[in-house]
């Protein structure tokens, strides 16, 4: 089986300045989006709280929404979440309320509205493990609605972790920067650098465009990814430099053609693959995982054509050469006087 | 050419008996149990306890599977929850002769099932986060400048008392902010009094200046090591509180450290009713120092033979014994201001060393002097209700510093003043975050985790093995080796499992499988290019190598970035990719290589090696570009 019959090298880089245009336009697109839209940004970066509950029945938003808002708290957010039982709150931090103390007056407001009060249930669990949990129980001892998760982060700690992930990437940013330098030269550093960052921002165009709430799960996909994509350039450039060496013949851009063809069957081969574990955790992995997974799909996807085209056409148009990678063997046994000096027989 | 010397082989040998044997535990499953931990903060748990307990199921018919001390509570485990009831019920009778007041708090939990020969050899199950147990988390905030200040107004009550005796004269003592000032007349006075501060009160730097109205200021400002330590043992002062109080609560495996400067991580797994956790956590114990009644009526109530005497109360000792106390409260723990263990220098007793501030000193060298031979009690109030920690003999003038001695062992002296000081919360501490998962939605997470690893490595299984045939099959043992050395590493490190942990295992074998399609890509093109089977094969895998370092470097600078800045989720994802790329590198090179040379090494005459289609474009002149001298 095999999936990749080229005959010939590709010509890739006779259309490098259209793989530029097109980027470009997308990353133009993201800039655009991110600053008219911005990002949704979880709780985990504004500080607030969030509130997890599953109803028994089929949940009524506006029910629920009437009831949080008796509260007082400014906008809250109320939405389904994962199946049309669950509902996930989010409320806002307010000037002047104990803020852990949000969570649980939101509990007991939406226990009023379904005709329950907040008690206390003690149980021993089929395994052996006991339980006491505040409970939302009606005269007849059912449970209407029930507490998933709550969550509360304080603007200090949001501010603080927004802080983090900024410096995160731009450690991330210069390590692999100071890396490629040293490996390979300058420009490809640079130009890896460009196209994978150029990455970075259409995924966060789309959060931007689509208004996906961007937590630190997303934040962590788009790092690991960031790497990820570093990965495909190395390869790429690797072949370059084996190519300059054994193919004295070719100029510039043939090399480069002929690398990217040649690691073509890699590239999509091993991106399939990791879309595959991807597409596993989107199917199966539930609605925290959800975001990540998506962040990781499109940084897979848009990975292939930036990591090969974008980073390898930079690195043409910044004017890489042969000896910039292949170090020329040292003159020292030639006697500058030497008339016979560089002969090869 | 392709062979590995057997050392190779038996590292390979080694590290697969070491991923089966530590990822073995995780498998287990859990078992009812019994927790026994103290509900007393002056109780301890120890092994005599195990061994009562031991006795207590014996006698009581009960069987256990195991029982196990583990620093700071017993756990024995049962095979099922009718016999953990049982189990429960024979040691509550058996530990806490007054169920109205528990020495012992015997709460029903859950135990790994792993036999007693693994948890011997540290092969223990990885410890679960919350998000797939379901609990409780809180970061709690000290507020250093509380501390700060509570120091700086005490020093401010020593000078006061230092000055007056060696009666220095000057014009008024006062705080500022978190700094001593100290006002003179004239500059003699200054000068007498400025080597005396230095050495009685060391933390504090001097700084001279002069006031607006013409007098001398001296401002003292505590130094950065000093101001530094106070905040150290503040937070390790609150820390201790909480791990005490936190074990009323009946938990296993309850988590409390210090994060950065001033922050407090407190992680109650199991625990949901966050309202009751709140409470037990920011509850403040209270100190007081009272005097004993020996009277005669006092003496008779001791007996059981009278009422307790108007204006007294009754307490119980450490040891249990009961005692009369005056209601009046000499002193409150507010005014303690340190309770440290040592030995006395002359008869080389253990005892402790209490300081009390300015205030308490005089009062207490009052009391003191009018109450010589007669016993002061020293009193931990928790919730509601007081035990005598200490009623020594008062036996001359006490002042700021006082010392309490005799009939104490070094331990008890060090328990002594670990209690006293506890009766005094160094600093105020807030809620900054909380986050609580319930059970279902815990259980429910481990669920998804696995079905999307384990969907994935399939799916990833099958193509491999289609299109790389026998390689493929190399390939896929290599990956599932990753994954069990990833779960060995990680069981044996007791890092925390937490959802990110197996999103990150997912994403790492989702990546790690690319070095084995290069290496894979790499032989076949040998393969077409006209080069013998084993030198295909040798050349494949040598060619890869330096890719499949450089990318694995990239990807774990992108790890070690997300590790060093990271926190919460991140962290967590961070641990487990950062380790997985490691194992990965070892797994997809060394392993694979190993299988392929066990298979094909030895056969001198390969003919071919089963990857799949090598498929080889008809030669035409001039298409190809080749290398030509």
């Amino acid at each position: 089986m095999e999936f990749f019959r080229i005959r010939r090298d590709i010509p890739f880089m006779r259309h490098a300045l259209v793989f530029n245009i097109i980027s470009f336009l997308t990353f133009a697109a993201a800039v655009f989006f991110l600053a008219t839209r911005g990002l949704h940004l979880s709780i985990e970066f504004t500080g607030g709280t969030v509130l997890e509950v599953a109803y028994n029945h089929s949940a009524n938003l506006e029910k629920t929404r009437h009831a949080i808002e008796q509260l007082k708290l400014g906008e809250v957010q109320v939405q389904t979440f994962g199946t049309s039982r669950d509902v996930m709150i989010r409320m806002p931090v307010r000037e002047g309320i104990k803020q852990d103390a949000v969570a649980a007056m939101a509990f007991a407001k939406l226990c009023e509205a379904d005709g329950g009060k907040i008690q206390t249930k003690s149980y021993t669990t089929a395994q052996g493990e006991q339980i006491n949990r505040p409970s939302c129980l009606t005269a007849d001892g059912s449970e209407p609605v029930k507490l998933s998760r709550t969550e509360f982060v304080g603007p200090a700690v949001g501010s603080e972790l927004a802080a983090d992930g900024a410096k995160a990437l731009a450690f991330v940013v210069i390590g692999i920067m100071v890396y490629l330098a040293f490996r390979f030269e300058w420009k490809f550093s640079v130009a890896a650098i460009v196209a994978n960052l150029h990455d970075v921002i259409i995924i966060l165009g789309f959060f931007a465009f689509f208004q996906w709430e961007f937590s630190l799960a997303v934040l962590a996909a788009v790092l690991a990814i960031l790497g990820y994509s570093v990965n495909e350039s190395v390869v790429i450039f690797d072949r370059i430099r084996e190519a300059f060496r054994r193919y004295r013949k070719l100029d510039t851009a043939q090399v480069i053609d002929h690398a990217i063809t040649s690691t073509m069957s890699r590239t999509i081969i091993t991106h399939g693959s990791t879309q595959m574990m991807v597409l596993s955790m989107l199917l199966f992995g539930g609605p925290t995982l959800h975001y990540f997974a998506v962040a990781l799909t499109i940084g897979i996807l848009f990975g292939i054509y930036s990591s090969v085209f974008v980073a390898a056409a930079i690195a043409m148009w910044l004017g890489v050469k042969r000896e910039d990678l292949v170090k020329a063997g040292p003159a020292r046994d030639q006697d500058p006087n030497d008339p016979n000096a560089g002969a090869v027989v | 050419m392709n062979r590995y010397p057997w050392w190779k082989y038996l590292i390979l040998g080694i590290a697969l008996v070491i991923g089966l044997l530590y990822t073995a535990p995780n498998f287990f499953g859990e078992a009812p149990a019994v927790q026994v931990s103290s509900a007393k903060a002056t109780v301890k748990v120890d092994a005599a306890l195990q061994q009562r307990i031991e006795a207590a199921l014996a006698q009581a018919g009960v069987k256990a599977d195991q029982v196990q001390f583990d620093g700071s509570s017993v756990r024995a485990r049962f095979s099922d929850t009718d016999v953990q009831l049982k189990a429960k019920e024979a040691l509550s009778k058996a530990l806490n002769p007054n169920p109205a007041e528990p020495t012992y708090i015997v709460a029903l939990n859950l135990q790994s099932r792993s036999p007693a020969w693994l948890a011997k050899i540290r092969a223990l199950p990885m410890y679960l986060g919350l998000d797939l147990r379901g609990g409780v988390h809180f970061l709690m905030q000290v507020d250093m400048k509380e501390a700060l200040t509570k120091k700086a107004e005490s020093f401010a009550g020593d000078l006061r008392g230092l000055l007056r005796e060696k009666n220095i004269r000057h014009a008024g003592i006062s705080r500022e902010g978190n700094s001593v000032v100290v006002r003179f007349r004239d500059r003699a006075v200054l000068t007498q009094a400025q080597p005396l501060l230095a050495d009685q009160l060391p933390d504090l730097t001097w700084v001279e200046s002069t006031d607006g109205n013409g007098d001398l200021r001296l401002t003292g400002a505590l130094k950065p090591e000093a101001a530094k330590r106070i905040q150290d043992a503040a937070l390790q002062q609150n820390i201790t509180t909480l791990h005490n109080r936190v074990n009323e609560l009946g938990t296993s495996e309850p988590v409390i450290q210090q994060q950065g400067a001033d922050r407090i991580v407190v992680q109650l797994p199991g625990v949901q009713d966050t309202a009751r956790a709140k409470d037990t956590i920011g509850r403040t114990a209270t100190l007081e120092m009272r005097l004993v009644n020996t009277s005669t009526e006092a003496l008779e109530a001791l007996r059981g033979a009278a009422p307790v005497p108007f204006g007294s109360e009754r307490f119980v000792e450490r040891d249990g014994s009961p005692i009369i106390l005056y209601r009046q409260v000499i002193l409150t723990g507010d005014s303690l201001t340190d309770a440290q263990p040592g030995f006395d220098s002359q008869t080389n007793e253990p005892k402790v060393d209490l300081t009390v501030d300015a205030k308490g000193g005089a009062i207490m060298r009052e009391v003191s002097r009018e109450n010589i031979g007669k016993r002061m009690a020293i009193l931990l109030f928790e919730k509601g209700k007081g035990e005598v920690v200490t009623a020594p003999v008062i036996r001359g003038e006490l002042g700021n510093r006082f010392q309490i001695s005799g009939r104490m062992s070094s331990e008890e002296a060090t328990m002594t003043a670990l209690l006293l000081r506890s009766g005094a919360l160094a600093a105020p501490m807030e809620i900054i975050e909380e986050r609580t998962i319930g059970p279902t939605l815990g259980a429910d997470n481990i669920e998804k985790g696995f079905r999307s690893v384990a969907y994935g490595f399939a799916a990833i299984a099958v193509f491999m093995c289609c299109y790389y045939l026998l390689f493929g099959v190399f390939s896929t043992l290599a990956l599932g080796f990753n994954l069990l050395l990833l779960v060995a590493v990680l069981s044996m490190l007791q890092a925390t499992l937490t959802l990110p942990g197996i999103a990150a295992i997912a994403l790492t074998l989702g990546m790690a499988i690319d070095a084995n399609v290069l290496i894979n890509e790499r032989v076949r093109e040998e393969l077409r290019g006209g080069a013998s089977p084993q030198a295909a094969i040798s050349a494949g895998y040598e060619r890869a190598f330096a890719t499949i370092l450089d990318s694995n470097i990239t990807t774990l600078i992108a790890g070690v970035a997300l590790l060093a800045f990271g926190s919460g989720f991140v962290r967590g994802f961070a641990v487990v990719h950062c380790l997985g790329i490691l194992t990965s590198m070892f797994s997809a090179v060394m392993f694979s290589r190993g299988l392929v040379n066990l298979w094909y090494g030895r056969q001198k005459k390969l003919k071919s090696v089963s990857i799949g289609q090598v498929w080889t474009p008809a030669a035409a002149p001039g298409t190809e570009p080749v290398a030509k001298t």
